[in-house]
């Protein structure tokens, strides 16, 4: 098999265990849809003055796709990887000739599946059932979503590697997790100037929402890119694929 | 493998092993836990990098040895680990496409015994059957040399035999076979070679029959004395055990033996459970694991 062919062959088997695997097609995949249902559902009707009074859910759209590709990205693999780690299976996908980089390929590419999967579902069921104007820029979109795929699988590995334990994993991840995702404006956007803003923009889910919202922005002028939210956003890439090739270990830790 | 050598920090695992194995031959590693057995495989096997010392798998430094070098082995971890969410046959047509020359999914499943869970998913099957598919994991690529640590520990005496067989299967496919276990029986089963590792070190190397000086060893001759009688009356060299057997050791076992029922005989006296052997594997073995350097310095894991 070639290495094309070969991450093919991997990303059909990662799927295959993602979506049988109760933990990540239900925490990292219904768990998005179930906050789009509720939150868009409360807040239909309600406008957001900070932002040039658009409708409330013309923001929660684009925030809660970026609050699912962390989760479908960052929870599941740091999480998953874990839990291969401790139980030996990475260990013994070591001893065969699978190549490395063809793993993690077959892992991010299988998340940009899930990924693209959710962004699908949550735009489709925004426009139909709320009201929201599709992106009006499909490039800018599509550069913000991969990137955010690569960042937040790069810090899931980069996690999976600092966390000792299989049984410390959910907390480990999904604490942080759900705390940046009050502070960066997830559920309502953070009031500008807060210490709360100043706050959340060391962290990339933030620059990640703002990178995705601008395609679906109303009142966005230009491009639909957002450069500097697309720098932050590389700049944790970077790190976090610094840390995941420092630590990353194949072994239990015992 | 020539004088290998692996520390962790100031902990001696292995100090100095040497051994050979010829393609084709099956070779046990034979020793207690905490011995090195598993230290010296990892080495073997790429997952552990060596203090020091020569080795060459399949004429390829196993710490250089990289996706080629795999490509020929079959590894079977002392611990089972497979995906719990894919079914037996998708987890093998996986690992198979992983390979140049696969062995057929379908027939790797029937010669482990699964054929019956091909469509099972790994979470539903019983430690055994998981024991199984791990061995067929180790297989499929159609190895030249296969590493088995500890292939049947937690067996029960049925899923042993059944595990032989499946290994002596492999050996009629002329694949090489390096296993550890601390079983002698499983030793003696399976293995042309047998080495007995203790404290880090090879303490004895030979065929199953031969090892630790088998062969040419005394003779034991056992029985039991009625009572009253004590083994002092014996017109031989015998000792009491304290559970009352009589042992004797001899060099001539035909003059002894016949002295001594010769002595029974005009006596009078039953010779209960009177049994002439050789050391047993299992006797040889612990023998040469006791031996006399008791260092707790060797410890692996």
């Amino acid at each position: 098999m070639n290495s094309v062919a070969l991450v093919g062959h991997q990303v059909r088997y990662e799927q295959k265990t993602y979506w049988r695997n109760p933990q990540s097609a239900f925490f990292t995949f219904a768990f998005p849809i179930m906050f789009l249902v509720i939150f868009a559902s409360l807040n239909k009707g309600q406008r957001i003055k900070d932002l040039g009074n658009i409708s409330f859910n013309q923001y929660y759209i684009p925030a809660i796709i970026a609050f699912g590709v962390m989760s479908a990205c960052y929870s599941s693999l740091a999480i998953g990887l874990t839990n291969r780690r401790e139980s030996g299976v990475l260990k013994r996908l070591r001893g065969t000739p699978l190549p490395a980089w063809t793993y993690f390929s077959g892992l991010l590419a299988s998340s940009v599946v899930v990924c693209v999967l959710l962004t699908a579902i949550t735009v489709t069921v925004g426009v139909l059932f709320y009201n929201v104007s599709a992106p009006h820029h499909l490039l800018p979109l599509f550069v913000a979503l991969v990137l955010g795929a690569v960042t937040f699988s790069a810090l899931g590995v980069a996690v999976s590697a600092l966390t000792p334990n299989a049984d410390a994993a959910p907390a480990i991840v999904q604490f942080p997790f759900f705390a940046l995702a009050f502070i960066s404006g997830t559920f309502f956007p953070t009031p500008k100037g807060s210490f709360i803003a100043h706050l959340a923009a060391y962290f990339p889910l933030v620059h990640f929402t703002n990178a995705v919202f601008a395609p679906f922005n109303p009142l966005q002028r230009g491009t639909g890119f957002v450069a500097h939210d697309l720098e932050v956003l590389a700049l944790w890439a970077v790190g976090s694929t610094f840390v995941a090739v420092r630590w990353f270990r194949w072994e239990p830790r015992r | 493998m020539r004088d290998l050598r692996k520390s962790y920090g100031d902990v001696v695992a292995v100090r100095g092993v040497d051994f050979t194995v010829s393609a084709g031959e099956v070779f046990a590693l034979l020793g207690p836990n905490g011995a090195g057995k598993t230290t010296t495989l990892e080495i073997l096997e790429g997952f552990r990098e060596r203090t020091s010392g020569e080795v060459a798998v399949l004429g390829v430094d196993p710490a250089r040895g990289g996706r080629a070098l795999r490509e020929r082995l079959g590894i079977v971890l002392q611990d089972t680990a497979v995906d719990p969410f894919l079914t037996v046959r998708e987890v093998l047509t996986r690992n198979a496409g992983y390979y140049p020359r696969p062995r057929p999914v379908l027939e790797v499943i029937d010669l482990v015994g699964l054929g019956e869970k091909a469509e099972q998913r790994v979470q539903k099957l019983s430690g055994g059957q998981q024991r199984r598919l791990d061995v067929a994991l180790g297989i499929v690529g159609n190895p030249e040399l296969v590493f088995l640590d500890e292939p049947t520990t937690g067996f029960d005496p049925s899923a042993r035999r059944s595990a032989w067989e499946l290994v002596r299967g492999l050996i009629d496919g002329g694949t090489t076979i390096v296993l550890t276990t601390h079983y002698m029986d499983e030793a003696q089963a399976l293995a042309d070679r047998v080495a007995v590792i203790a404290g880090g070190q090879i303490v004895a190397a030979g065929t199953p029959e031969t090892i630790g000086g088998r062969d040419t060893a005394a003779v034991r001759i056992r029985f039991r004395l009625p009572p009253g009688r004590s083994a002092q009356d014996i017109p031989l060299l015998a000792e009491a055990g304290p559970d009352g057997e009589v042992r004797l050791h001899t060099e001539d076992e035909v003059r002894d033996l016949h002295t001594l029922t010769g002595w029974a005989l005009e006596a009078g006296i039953e010779l209960d459970g009177l049994t002439v052997d050789r050391p047993s594997l299992e006797d040889v073995y612990l023998e040469l694991v006791a031996g006399p350097d008791d260092e707790p310095a060797a410890v692996t894991r």
